[in-house]
């Protein structure tokens, strides 16, 4: 391997992407912790009942960090038409294009410690991209929806969450308890996706010899040894 | 002309001011404004009586058992002839051929005009062969009748939804009236409850022939009047939700001190019912209210979300059965584990590579 040292960088994530990735972090950390003792409540208080709202601060929460990832992923919708090219990636992965499927082999490949190198990406890579939109971008759409469901029937009929979103996805699924029970899968669908997001990050980041978490903090991907192969853009 | 419900009243010596009163408590249980009381009097004293023909198909009867237990609208004898009730096989006096003849004489004499009141709901594996009435599939009752009539009423979970008999694995595939191939397109008005809470079935009845249209409806076909809200948001323990006091297990303080049922099962957050306003036998209690939590009977499909006693459903189709909580660690296990050792792994192929460079 060469010794030179190459400092290549890159300006990939801006501002509001980074903002978003923070908010969401936060917001799904807030969800996932409220959602769990929603649905496991924590040992019951003593007192009167007017003296406690340990359950009602418990919801409050997540539905504030709900209301906060949903209109973030509505302002980050926006940001992925007047964004740079980067801000679209995980919304269109470029599944019409050949040449994303065979760099995809090569990704696993790459994991599965079969291909000695990676290939070099500004962004995401072709597996990265298809991770993030299935596990990430439907999760999130998945759980804002079956989410403002069950916060409409608190709501009430004629409240625009229950016309939006309750009136027609409770029957869709059966009855409330159903919406429930996915709810509550979407909760480990996204311990699942944490884990495989950090993992990954950490390990492309000391493997793929290019910066991964630090670019989330500055914007700019910078590359150790040589540019990425699509870095020209 | 047939008897207006006045008549029938007025002959069974009903005062006109116990009268006057039926229609009041009528239309303060409908949610009507004081004004609607001389409307619904003027209607009763009016209109013809409305004939209704009540089937059973498979059912267990708590339909009407509840029905004659109403308390206001008024006693039993009056809600009876309220209605023109021909034919209800449980309560009425004729039996046999005379009481299968009064079915065909109801349908001829008005075709297009009565109601048919479904309590149960049609098997249609076997033909049928699972619920005979008179020696026929109740099937073929049902669809005859349903040709014929103006709207249809489906009582309780059974005919609304399925209830026990197409619990998994429905062997006989006892299917709700609505999801009956074939049958005729009338309106259908779904009051499920295992059983519909008494008043609440009389309230659908008078609303029907007073204003002679259905309530207004959610989009699964249920009058919004008694099932827009859940038995959680007009729960009267729900302060002690919010306050996060619970019942841990059914002989604790909590419970003798009247907390929130969530934590041992409690489906009032996911059940549409009147069941914590209205309340039962006369308003007298409810289920949560006795110390027991909600278990959701007039939800959808509600034999088949596990146990009553449990806040989460069971998830079929992953070989045994499992909620979520247990599925969802697993899997994030599975992952986790996968992670770690896919990490130990790239570390040995970097030591490896390492090694090899220098």
């Amino acid at each position: 391997m060469a010794s030179k040292h190459l400092e290549e960088a890159v300006y990939v994530y801006e501002a509001p992407v980074r903002l978003w990735h923070w908010v969401n972090a936060g917001s799904i950390f807030t969800l996932a912790v409220t959602g769990y003792l929603i649905g496991s409540p924590p040992p019951s208080v003593g007192g009167e009942a007017s003296a406690s709202f340990v359950f009602g601060w418990i919801r409050y929460l997540h539905f504030a960090a709900a209301y906060l990832l949903a209109v973030g992923l509505l302002l980050r919708i926006y940001w992925a038409f007047v964004g740079n090219h980067h801000a679209r990636q995980i919304f269109l992965p470029p599944v019409w294009r050949g040449s994303f499927w065979r760099e995809l082999v090569h990704e696993i490949k790459w994991y599965a410690m079969i291909a000695r190198q990676p290939l070099k990406y500004s962004g995401h890579n072709p597996l990265a991209t298809l991770v993030m939109h299935v596990m990430f971008v439907w999760g999130i759409v998945f759980m804002i929806f079956t989410g403002f469901a069950l916060y409409g029937e608190g709501t009430g009929m004629g409240s625009w969450q229950h016309n939006l979103f309750s009136s027609w996805i409770i029957p869709l699924f059966g009855q409330s308890q159903d919406v429930h029970t996915w709810h509550h899968l979407g909760l480990w669908w996204f311990a699942c996706f944490v884990i495989i997001h950090v993992y990954a990050a950490v390990r492309e980041d000391i493997m793929s010899r290019q910066s991964i978490m630090s670019s989330m903090f500055s914007g700019w991907r910078t590359f150790r040894d040589g540019g990425s192969s699509d870095a020209v853009d | 002309m047939t008897e207006t419900f006045y008549d029938v009243m007025r002959r069974q010596g009903i005062t006109r001011r116990s009268f006057l009163k039926f229609c009041s408590l009528t239309a303060a249980s409908l949610g009507l404004g004081p004004a609607f009381a001389p409307k619904i009097a003027h209607a009763m004293e009016t209109k013809p009586r409305i004939p209704v023909l009540w089937l059973h198909g498979l059912e267990c009867t708590c339909c009407s058992e509840s029905f004659i237990r109403s308390a206001h609208p008024l006693a039993k004898d009056v809600i009876l002839s309220m209605i023109s009730l021909d034919y209800d096989d449980t309560i009425m006096a004729a039996a046999g051929h005379q009481a299968e003849a009064i079915i065909d004489e109801t349908i001829e004499k008005y075709d297009g005009n009565y109601i048919l009141a479904c309590e149960g709901n049609p098997p249609l594996n076997q033909e049928g062969m699972s619920c005979i009435i008179a020696g026929k599939p109740y099937l073929d009752q049902l669809h005859k009748a349903a040709n014929h009539c103006k709207a249809i009423i489906s009582w309780g979970s059974c005919a609304s939804w399925g209830c026990v008999q197409a619990a998994r694995p429905n062997p006989t595939r006892a299917t709700p009236i609505h999801k009956v191939p074939g049958l005729a397109p009338k309106p259908i008005i779904k009051v499920p409850g295992c059983p519909p809470i008494a008043e609440v079935m009389t309230a659908v009845i008078t609303y029907i022939l007073t204003f002679e249209r259905f309530p207004e409806l959610d989009r699964q076909g249920r009058p919004k009047m008694f099932y827009s809200q859940r038995i959680h948001d007009k729960c009267y323990r729900r302060p002690h939700f919010d306050a996060g006091q619970f019942v841990e297990s059914f002989d604790d303080e909590g419970a003798r001190k009247g907390y929130c049922l969530y934590k041992v099962g409690c489906k009032g957050p996911t059940t549409y019912n009147a069941c914590s306003t209205v309340r039962w036998n006369g308003g007298l209690s409810f289920p949560i209210q006795s110390g027991h939590p909600c278990f959701g009977c007039s939800e959808d499909g509600f034999w088949d979300k596990g146990s009553f006693y449990d806040r989460l459903t069971d998830v079929h189709g992953f070989g045994i059965e499992a909620d979520a909580d247990r599925i969802g660690a697993t899997a994030a296990t599975v992952v986790g584990g996968a992670a770690i050792a896919h990490a130990a792994v790239s570390a040995v192929k970097r030591a490896r590579q390492k090694g090899g460079e220098s």
